[in-house]
Formats: structure tokens, C-alpha cells, sequence
């Protein structure tokens, strides 16, 4: 029981011990029971407790370990009688040292991701599933980032979780060659939460914690399966990311995009790191869309190196990572590729091809249209798809730098 | 945990019951599967069951019994025999599974045994 009692302090310990240590904490709580729906519940019970303990008692030395045991204590509270609930608490002080070991000692995390991979598992669940129970993201986020319905989204984890729980899936990690089958599912979560970490979710007190969390995971696995390529290549795509942070914001904090970084402010280890991996990746002669991706991140990085934007580079990885994992980003990053080489038409048509029920809920998308349509010399629809690109965003430094770019063109219509 | 695989069989599978020249191979293969179930000690219970010409359909609506010769006729994979089995968990389930003869042909649904132990309800 060491810092103060303040309770907004004792508050945010809280918070950002359920931010930190939520996913190490359920995969712990559901492997006995294979239940994860009763460890989220049983877990959020311990955050409401901690939010009403902490700040009388003062913030324990490892919220972790407390969370931990007054989870289990929950868990276990369930199936008995009400009256054993009360007696549970000083069992619960003691039962903390305890706690404290198991914490530090194992990080199931992983194996946890892998159950959710299995291939008893709706396959468009899987990853979803990952982020809710390994990283505590909400239904709802999840089901923007994978462009579905959150009502669809929660059907499908809620589906999922009762299926875990009923079907009897072994918890533990698979086989190695049963690993490799679940390996993509696993990567694709890892990414979709550095994405999430990237976009929104990390706070500017943390700023790596998702995005941390994620490559953490793929150093893991990367370890684990060092015969992967596609584990390496996705590991890569988010140093060179990674490696760019500082240079995303200008000193008055608005974004700034890609063509416009300083490149004294990118974390050159992390680029070494990436090339490096690539490289090692590269030797397995098995491609796929991680490391297409992350070729791809390297064409930019050596923009500053060469002085130009090797476009023809760029254009054969988009090709091919279209070919290997189609998807709309994919998509959507060739055709503003193609545009750029000139190629406006094929450009336009790539870009209403997608479909648009889908699209037109997604920024990048009218981003992307803005930009082949100011390349094809038509300003007004340039304007028209960067509003629609604003209404849909919603982070204030993107939204300012849009306006900002939706402005300059309207200053230079005629009058 | 206990789980019940349940096994299809296409129509050419049930006729190689009876024709000469292939019953020997297709009895063959389910009793050594059966076999090797019980001697890894997890074979429980089960059966094979008569070809789909054989089965009736009951429903009761409004009170009136329907009764249909038949499960639907258009279905290319019908129910041919189940077992319990007793594993620790589904993977092993699954790997019995993919060891049936009509694993390769047809298919086989595993489903957990609901039990007073086990069953959501507990």
C-alpha cells in the first residue's frame, strides 16, 4: 500500500491498470474455467471494487496481483453462498503475494490469442475476439476498425465466447505445426490493435501503450515461431510505423502527413530493425501481406535517402499485395499509387469498383477519391469528398489537417 | 469431456455396404476405427445405424401426427452411425474424427455431450 490516497489518483491507477494488465489478467482468469464471458465479468467486478477500495486504502504496490485475487475471489463467490462473500475479504489481503507470482511469472496472453484462433472459431471472429479479450478494446471499436455493424460484431463475439466456453477447445499453446494454421489470425489481431493504438486509443500519457503492446506481441511470436516470414514482415510494418511517431505531429501538435515528415525526426534503430527483419523474412521465399506491407513502408523510408518516391516500386507492391490479401486498404492505397504515376483513370475506376456500401462510411476512402479527383484536375469534387472525409473523422488533429487541405482548395477555385 | 461424433455417409458409401467387392474394405475400416477407439481407452458407446431408406420423419403439428418416410430426400450426406467418446477436450475429439472412413467422403459433426456437470446450465 504505497502511493497517496487521493481518489483521482487512485482512480486512474485503476484505469490504467485495467488498460495495461486487462488481457494479461483474463487470459490468467479463463484458462481454469475456459470462460472468458465470467472472467470479463468477474474482472470488471474487481475494477468496481478497486474503484471503491483503493481510494480509502491507498493503491496497492501491484494492482495487478490485487485485481487478479479479487477476480478469483468473484469467480469463486459465484458458486457459493452469499454469506462466504464477506468472509472472503481479509482472505483476499493475504491471498495478494500470492497473486504477486503468478503475475510476474507467466504471460498467457498468447495463449489465449492462439485459443482464439482456433479453427473451431468463426474465422471472422477470431481476430475480434482477440482484441476484445487480449486488449479490453469495446465491441464497438472493434467493429469499426473491421467495417461491420457493432450490432453484428457483438453477436459474433458473443457467439464466439459461448462456443469457447461449451465446445471444450484446448486451452494451452497449440503444437507447432497446429500453431502455424492459427498464425494468421493471430497476426491479423496483433495488427488490428497497433492499428487501434495508432488511430485513437492511446492517450498522449501513454502513447505506446496499445501500439507497444502489439509489437511486444509480435516479438513474442517472432521468438516462438522463428520460422515464420509473415510473423517478421508484420513485426517490421510496425517498427517502420513506430519509427515515425515523433514526426506525425508538428511542434503545435497537428498532424503531419507522410510526404510532408522531417525524416531527422524518424527513429532510425527502428527502421534498422525493419530492414534487418525484412531482409531475414525475405530468405523463407514465402511472401505474404505483411511483408508485402512492410516493403511497402520501406519504399517511403527511403524516400529521403534517394530524394524521390519510387513510384514504380511502389505500384509492383501494391500489385502484389492485392494479389496475396486483397482488401479495401489495399485497394484503396493502390489507387492512389496509380494516380500518382498518372494513370487517373484506372485510378478512378479501381476506387468505384470497392463496394460502396462499405466504403462510404470510410475516411480513407474519400480521402483517397479527394486525391485522384484533385490529380484529375477536378477541384470542386476534390472539395466535395474531403468534406465527407471530415464529417467522418474523428480525431481533431486529422479533421484539422483536413479543413486545412479542403481550405487551400477552395482558396484556389476561381472566383 | 464426452463428445458424440456423428457420422455421414454419401450414397456411395451406404452402397458399398452390400455390394461384394467393396464390403469387406468399408466394414473393415469402421471396425478398425472402432478398434483403435477402444484401445486408446476412449470409446465409450455407439453404433452404426441402417441406410436412410429405413428411416421415418415424425412431426407433430396442430396436434396431428406427420410422419415421412426418410430424412429429405435431396440431402447427399445423411447420418450413418455415432460413438461417445471420452477426451480431454475437442482437439482430440476432432483428431478422432478425422480418422472415420467417412471423414474423407462425407463428414462428421462432434458435438460435446451436454451434462449435469458440464452443460451451461451448471
Amino acid at each position: 500500500m504505497s502511493q497517496p490516497t487521493d481518489p483521482d489518483g487512485s482512480r486512474r491507477v485503476a484505469e490504467q491498470a485495467a488498460r495495461t494488465s486487462y488481457g494479461r489478467l483474463i487470459a490468467i482468469l479463463s484458462m481454469r474455467r475456459r470462460d472468458i464471458a465470467a472472467a470479463e465479468d468477474a474482472l470488471s467486478e474487481a475494477l468496481i471494487a478497486a474503484l471503491r477500495t483503493w481510494p480509502q486504502t491507498g493503491v496497492p504496490t501491484n494492482p495487478d496481483a490485487w485485481l487478479l485475487t479479487a477476480a478469483r475471489n468473484r469467480q469463486k463467490n459465484e458458486a457459493r453462498a452469499r454469506s462466504v462473500r464477506q468472509a472472503a475479504e481479509p482472505e483476499l489481503m493475504q491471498q495478494i503475494e500470492l497473486a504477486e507470482e503468478t503475475v510476474q511469472a507467466s504471460d498467457r496472453r498468447l495463449e489465449l490469442m492462439f485459443v482464439c484462433a482456433h479453427p473451431a472459431i468463426d474465422p471472422a471472429a477470431r481476430a475480434p475476439l482477440m482484441l476484445q479479450t487480449v486488449l479490453g478494446i469495446d465491441a464497438a471499436t472493434i467493429a469499426r476498425a473491421f467495417l461491420v455493424e457493432p450490432a453484428t460484431m457483438s453477436q459474433r463475439l458473443v457467439r464466439a465466447k459461448a462456443r469457447i466456453r461449451d465446445a471444450g477447445l484446448r486451452f494451452g499453446i497449440p503444437d507447432r505445426a497446429e500453431m502455424a494454421g492459427r498464425l494468421d489470425a493471430v497476426l491479423d489481431a496483433i495488427y488490428a490493435a497497433f492499428g487501434q493504438g495508432w488511430d485513437r486509443l492511446d492517450l498522449p500519457d501513454m502513447p505506446e501503450a496499445l501500439t507497444g503492446e502489439a509489437i511486444w506481441l509480435a516479438r513474442l511470436v517472432v521468438e516462438m515461431l522463428p520460422q515464420e516470414p509473415e510473423a517478421k514482415g508484420l513485426l517490421a510494418l510496425m517498427l517502420y510505423s513506430s519509427a515515425r511517431r515523433l514526426a506525425r505531429r508538428d511542434d503545435a501538435g497537428r498532424f503531419v502527413p507522410l510526404d510532408r515528415q522531417d525524416p531527422r525526426l524518424w527513429d532510425r534503430t527502428r527502421i534498422l530493425e525493419a530492414e534487418a527483419l525484412l531482409t531475414v523474412a525475405s530468405r523463407a521465399g514465402r511472401f505474404g501481406r505483411y511483408q508485402c506491407e512492410a516493403a511497402i513502408q520501406s519504399v517511403h523510408v527511403q524516400r529521403p535517402l534517394t530524394g524521390r518516391l519510387n513510384l514504380t516500386a511502389l505500384l509492383k507492391l501494391y500489385d502484389l499485395l492485392v494479389t496475396h490479401a486483397d482488401s479495401i486498404g489495399a485497394r484503396i492505397g493502390r489507387a492512389v499509387v496509380l494516380a500518382e504515376t498518372g494513370d487517373i483513370g484506372s485510378a478512378r475506376a479501381e476506387l468505384d469498383d470497392l463496394p460502396q456500401d462499405r466504403v462510404r462510411r470510410h475516411q480513407p476512402w474519400w480521402v483517397a477519391r479527394s486525391q485522384v479527383s484533385l490529380l484529375a484536375g477536378d477541384i470542386a469534387d476534390a472539395i466535395a469528398c474531403l468534406t465527407e472525409a471530415i464529417r467522418l473523422t474523428e480525431r481533431p488533429e486529422i479533421r484539422d489537417h483536413l479543413s486545412d487541405r479542403r481550405e487551400t482548395l477552395v482558396r484556389s477555385l476561381p472566383a | 469431456m464426452k463428445f458424440m461424433l456423428a457420422f455421414t455417409e454419401t450414397a456411395d458409401d451406404f452402397d458399398q455396404r452390400n455390394d461384394p467387392a467393396t464390403a469387406p474394405v468399408y466394414w473393415g475400416g469402421w471396425s478398425s476405427f472402432i478398434d483403435a477407439m477402444a484401445q486408446a481407452g476412449v470409446f465409450e458407446s455407439g453404433a452404426g445405424l441402417q441406410g436412410p431408406h429405413t428411416a421415418s420423419t415424425v412431426r407433430l403439428r396442430d396436434g396431428k401426427r406427420l410422419v415421412e418416410d426418410g430424412p429429405f430426400a435431396d440431402t447427399k450426406e445423411q447420418l450413418a452411425g455415432f460413438v461417445i467418446i471420452e477426451v480431454p477436450d475437442l482437439d482430440a475429439a476432432l483428431d478422432w474424427a478425422a480418422r472415420a472412413p467417412s471423414a474423407r467422403t462425407a463428414s462428421v459433426e462432434v458435438r460435446p455431450v451436454l451434462s449435469p456437470m458440464s452443460g451451461p446450465a451448471a
